[in-house]
């Protein structure tokens, strides 16, 4: 059976095509979800795509984590569903309670466009079981307010449950404290991640495929489940 | 008509790299002096009838929920005219 994996449209979403395809190449349906909707149509997981949501107005993310779709979200994330926020999803994921911490204002206050590598620090994560811890990985970054902020007591529980999934190398574009670049809940279903894996699943338009392992671990997981 | 006015600035350890921005400028334009700028938001909400306590708790839930992320941000409720 083919795995069904939603991807939210918000208004001023951007990157729901590319996720959606992403999710496809990999082997996925791809489920299209809309900021109004009162239900998850059964999906077996969730990408919340990057984007403008509601044009970034208030803060980035403040909005969208009262859309109508994110009340059966936040219970279906809370029971276990596997979400994965990238960029703008990351900071709906915050706003939203599901993650700690906040993203803030890049601290070179430039917006951020470039191939960015990472190491991935965690598998676990239903969303990284196919890397390998240590593994390197390059995939687009482009943010104007990606600089990872929490409490000293925060970020301390975060690298000692294991939940920085990724961390930036070479350059922290963006002021991101411990160089954290995406992270996950206690459980480890929920994911924020500030670049962008579903750009880089092609060889044509990608810097590499190295974000496609994304994809297909939430899909090799769901079979295995 | 009341008028409520919301303030809303980033928590005193949150870096406000907009604040140095803004802090660089002002040294430049010649205001000697200039230690700390930070730069925060201001909500002014114009409400039909009037601001009784229950509505006061309504606007401190959501100022607290939607107008500020506690995470990072502080509010305080700046001004309430009847």
């Amino acid at each position: 059976m083919t795995m069904r994996i939603g991807v939210v449209t918000f208004p001023g979403s951007l990157d729901d095509r590319d996720a959606a395809r992403a999710v496809r190449i990999a082997g996925g349906e791809a489920v299209a979800l809309w900021h109004g909707d009162a239900d998850l149509h059964g999906v077996d997981a969730v990408v919340l795509p990057g984007g403008f949501s509601y044009g970034d107005y208030l803060r980035c993310g403040a909005i969208a984590r009262f859309a109508p779709v994110m009340g059966p979200l936040v219970d279906a994330a809370n029971g276990g569903l596997p979400v994965l926020g990238i960029c703008n999803g990351f900071q709906v994921l915050c706003e939203s309670h599901l993650l700690p911490g906040a993203l803030v204002r890049n601290d070179s206050l430039h917006f951020v466009c470039r191939d960015q590598r990472l190491r991935i620090e965690s598998t676990t994560t239903p969303w990284t079981s196919e890397y390998t811890v240590g593994q390197e990985i390059v995939v687009p970054l482009k943010n104007g307010e990606g600089g990872y902020v929490a409490s000293e007591a925060v970020l301390d529980e975060l690298e000692g449950e294991g939940r920085v999934v990724a961390r930036y190398l070479e350059l922290n574009p963006n002021g991101s404290r411990r160089d954290i670049a995406g992270i996950s809940n206690a459980r480890g279903n929920v994911v924020g991640l500030m670049p962008h894996p579903e750009h880089a699943v092609e060889a044509l338009t990608g810097p590499t495929t190295d974000g496609l392992g994304f994809f297909t671990s939430i899909l090799k997981g769901l079979v295995e489940a | 008509m009341a008028r409520v006015v919301i303030d809303v600035m980033l928590k005193p350890e949150i870096l406000d790299p907009q604040g140095k921005a803004v802090e660089g400028a002002l040294g430049r334009l010649g205001l000697a002096g200039v230690t700390s700028v930070r730069q925060g938001k201001s909500f002014a909400l114009e409400i039909d009838g009037e601001v009784d306590d229950a509505r006061l708790a309504q606007i401190h839930d959501l100022a607290g929920s939607l107008l500020s992320n506690p995470v990072i941000e502080d509010y305080v409720i700046r001004e309430v005219t009847a």
